[in-house]
């Protein structure tokens, strides 16, 4: 392209890679991909180099907002911060839906399309309200558009009246939604998420599985139509509760891990015959379980009845305050010839980044 | 490099000048472009200008600015230069009403540039001034290696919030002399209190006149020792005229330094400077320019620049409103210590509503309007809150104060009251919300070591950044270099000797700086 800045922007994707300047490589900042439910909001991951400047620390923490609310209600968003970076630019806000955030979450990553297993390769129709037209039926008329066209036209035509606003749709204001049809390879799968509730887990620790579990979930949305997700938490005994119950509950106590594992193995047999179903299975955990026996028995039950079934098994072992667990390295030792079998650690939300692509880099 | 402005727009921007000129703008010749968006992403990366410095920090934000767009997160509508004359760039798949807004946006802002005394002395050959540092930076380049250079800037950029934007106000340390001079034979170095002649020898005793000078001279003498005289906020500048430098490291550093200045001012009166730019281009396209067929676009437009998310303050929003209100205050007489001092709201509400100006439009030669002419020349976001900001203000805008609640860790409302809501936002506008750091001492110790100290405003300074930005500095002073900031209520000097990073307490066993506070 010949822009001079393509040089400034070779330099700076061979710093980051590490291919150069080896020093700036501790100011490496990760964009936070974060996408929060409900709301539709985004940030983009911009891999970022930090240059060190003296600045406040976090006793720096109160600001002004506009908006309602009365004292102790939670404030949104930033409010403003220290301005004045860029002269004159304008942000529009956008609303992104699940669909488009996953999207952006697989080009970022660079994640290939999951290649769905098994024969069931129907083709199902689905239809993509994507386009706008002069004609249709009333239920797809499309508001905004109508109105904004309805407006001008009156405004035009001298018909407005801003003490009495009254917009009056004629036939040649009204659009409507128009769709497309496409065809899209139907397979179902399901995911299993399993959490350790056991005491050494915190707010902290949850909020990280959150998040995760929340890319884990727009991702395979993204990939397969039908989707069903299952949620078993743990301690020393595991049961399966609803998506509420699993970020909420907080439990005391042990860890005996395959008192989960068994529960999903017996949630597999019965409802998800690998025949049918992509079977994911995720787990969460400090990696702080009570007994090196009772890590090995998870291993062999993985081993033996689940992951011939399974597309695949991610591990994920979150740091908590009485440091990190071995259960990872009992599964590295057992089942490191498996290939379907994924392990990543996180400790702060930067690493849910590495954490998703790694689940996620081969495919399946 | 980019197509020729198409005549309609040249035709428009000549009818929106002659406007803008008729409402009493003032401003520098204005030079529009139009770019493509991948043009005005380079361009937005390296601050408006078509040429920088080589560096990998101007590839980093243009990455970040390709992908926004890219996902349609956000979009740069214009860009505009303090630089006489001034340059503007229109995004060139945009709408001919956006084109409209955005030169009568700019316009603005190129009378905001010209006029604000801040931006008074800031370099208006910019556009060369960057060129030239370009340049520079090239031939240095080319000389020793692009990493031994881009390792010196990256040193360099830690510093370049380090400078003191009032300095650009005062006699330069460069041309007055670093000691005051002194008249050996000054009589008034002491105090004199103001006495009839006959009074005199009673009232400013010889004596102790006498005293009180030989304690002065002493107390000066001393001062001569101290090095710097007094503690010194520009460091950019202390560093450039006494570390020991390579003269193309003197060179960068001082290319940063200039660049830093010039900047300045723009970061010091966003909040004006966006306000003042939105006003007119509403006062502007609504009284002049629209067509019947553009007003929806344009309502878009200009509703979606001053938006304001719940929780989020807009700038544009900010200045505008608050310009208005001044206006309508000042058409109103709603100000004087007759107004202040009235304490009933039924009348404070219905004050001057007789005097106002009749019609629609509130023109030139009306006192509000003058009134803000004068706001846009004298002062900075800074005084402009401190000056303006009323409590009416306040609730019209629905302003709330807000605090990280520790127990959540979310962010929540805690009151509206006028005088924290006030206090929290002068104090972001104040020096960018960024520490104050002075050099206290030069010669620390007698041993040539640099002394810093952070003067404690409220929030500590953050460790981390700290402990790393000590580091680069000891890469420009050579001799190990220290920073005094208080941590939790403690008094902390954190070191860099060149090889080891260390912090302790400051108690009566650590030899005090030259400069105290």
């Amino acid at each position: 392209m010949g822009l001079q800045i393509e040089k400034d922007h070779q330099r700076f994707r061979r710093i980051v890679k590490g291919k150069i300047r080896e020093d700036l490589r501790k100011f490496l900042t990760r964009g936070e991909l974060l996408g929060r439910e409900g709301k539709k909001y985004i940030t983009i991951p911009v891999r970022g180099i930090e240059i060190p400047h003296f600045r406040y620390g976090d006793n720096n923490d109160s600001g002004v907002g506009k908006g309602d609310g009365k004292p102790g209600d939670a404030a949104d968003g930033e409010g403003i911060g220290p301005g004045g970076e860029q002269e004159g630019q304008h942000i529009l806000e956008v609303e992104v839906s699940l669909d488009e955030l996953a999207e952006i979450l697989g080009e970022e990553l660079k994640l290939p399309r999951i290649k769905p297993k098994g024969k069931h390769r129907i083709t199902a129709e689905r239809d993509r309200y994507s386009g706008i037209r002069q004609s249709g039926p009333e239920s797809l008329r499309h508001f905004k558009r109508t109105f904004r066209r309805a407006l001008r036209r009156q405004i035009m035509s001298g018909l407005y009246n801003p003490e009495a606003p009254r917009i009056i749709f004629e036939r040649r204001d009204k659009v409507y939604r128009s769709w497309k049809t496409i065809l899209n390879p139907q397979s179902n799968a399901v995911i299993i998420y399993m959490m350790d509730v056991s005491g050494s887990m915190g707010d902290e620790q949850k909020e990280l599985v959150r998040l995760e579990a929340f890319w884990i979930d727009a991702w395979l949305r993204k990939n397969y139509q039908g989707i069903e997700s299952r949620y078993i938490v743990h301690d020393v005994r595991a049961a399966e509760v609803d998506r509420e119950t699993f970020f909420r509950v907080r439990e005391d106590g042990g860890t005996r891990i395959s008192s989960a594992f068994r529960v999903a193995r017996e949630l597999m047999e019965h409802h998800y015959s690998p025949q049918d179903w992509n079977i994911y299975l995720f787990h969460f955990s400090d990696g702080d379980n009570s007994s090196e026996s009772d890590s090995r028995e998870c291993c062999t039950l993985l081993r033996e009845n689940m992951i011939p079934a399974l597309n695949m098994f991610g591990y994920c072992q979150v740091a908590s305050a009485y440091g990190s667990g071995n259960f990872i390295n009992v599964l590295h030792e057992h089942l490191s010839d498996q290939e379907t079998v994924v392990t990543t650690r996180v400790n702060t939300k930067d690493d849910i980044y590495d954490s998703i692509r790694a689940f996620f880099a081969a495919g399946r | 490099m980019n197509p020729m402005l198409p005549k309609e727009i040249v035709k428009e921007a000549e009818r929106i000048a002659d406007f803008a000129r008729r409402e009493g703008l003032d401003f520098f010749p204005t030079i529009f472009e139009m770019l493509k968006s991948e043009q005005m992403s380079q361009f937005a990366a390296y601050g408006g200008f078509p040429q920088r410095y080589p560096h990998w920090r101007f590839g980093m934000e243009y990455e970040g600015l390709r992908k926004q767009h890219k996902y349609g997160l956000s979009r740069i509508y214009e860009m505009v230069i303090n630089n006489n004359p001034c340059y503007a760039y229109l995004l060139v798949d945009n709408m001919m009403v956006d084109h409209k807004t955005v030169i009568a946006h700019v316009y603005a802002h190129s009378d905001f540039f010209k006029n604000n005394i801040w931006f008074s002395r800031t370099d208006r050959r910019m556009m060369d001034g960057m060129a030239n540092h370009a340049t520079r930076v090239r031939r240095y380049i080319e000389r020793f290696g692009q990493e031994r250079v881009e390792k010196f800037i990256d040193t360099c950029l830690s510093l370049e919030n380090l400078i003191d934007p009032h300095s650009v106000f005062m006699r330069r340390t460069a041309d007055a002399p670093l000691r005051p001079q002194q008249d050996e034979d000054d009589d008034d170095s002491a105090p004199r209190y103001p006495a009839k002649s006959y009074m005199d020898r009673y009232i400013n005793p010889p004596a102790r006149m006498a005293r009180d000078r030989e304690s002065h001279r002493a107390e000066e003498e001393k001062a001569r020792e101290r090095f710097p005289v007094k503690p010194v906020r520009d460091i950019m500048l202390f560093l450039l005229q006494n570390a020991t430098l390579r003269d193309w490291e003197a060179d960068i550093l001082s290319i940063i330094r200039e660049e830093a200045y010039y900047f300045a001012p723009q970061g010091q009166t966003k909040i004006m400077n966006e306000g003042w730019a939105s006003y007119w281009h509403s006062t502007i396209m609504t009284n002049y320019v629209l067509r019947d067929d553009e007003i929806v676009d344009y309502c878009e437009h200009h509703s979606g620049t001053l938006a304001t998310s719940p929780g989020r303050l807009n700038p544009y929003k900010m200045g505008i409103e608050l310009f208005r209100d001044i206006e309508r205050r000042w058409n109103t007489g709603r100000y004087g210590p007759q107004y202040d001092a009235c304490e009933d709201m039924a009348l404070r509400r219905e004050w001057g509503k007789d005097k106002a100006p009749k019609g629609r439009v509130v023109g030139q030669g009306s006192p509000g309007r003058e009134k803000i002419f004068q706001v846009r020349a004298l002062y900075n976001d800074v005084t402009f809150l401190d000056e303006f900001l009323t409590p009416e203000f306040v609730d019209e805008q629905n302003l709330y104060h807000y605090k990280l609640d520790p127990a959540t860790g979310k962010m929540v409302v805690v009151n509206r009251d006028f005088d924290k809501i006030k206090q929290q936002l002068l104090f972001m506008l104040t020096n960018h919300a960024q520490p104050y750091i002075f050099v206290m001492d030069g010669n620390y110790r007698n041993r040539g070591e640099l002394y810093l100290a952070h003067s404690h405003t409220g929030p500590d300074v953050e460790i981390k950044y700290a402990v790393e930005t000590l580091k680069q500095i000891q890469k420009v002073w050579k001799r190990p270099v220290h920073l005094a900031a208080r941590i939790d209520d403690e008094p902390i000097l954190f070191s860099f000797d060149g090889e080891q990073s260390s912090q302790q307490h400051i108690d009566d066993a650590i030899e005090p700086p030259a400069n105290q506070f």
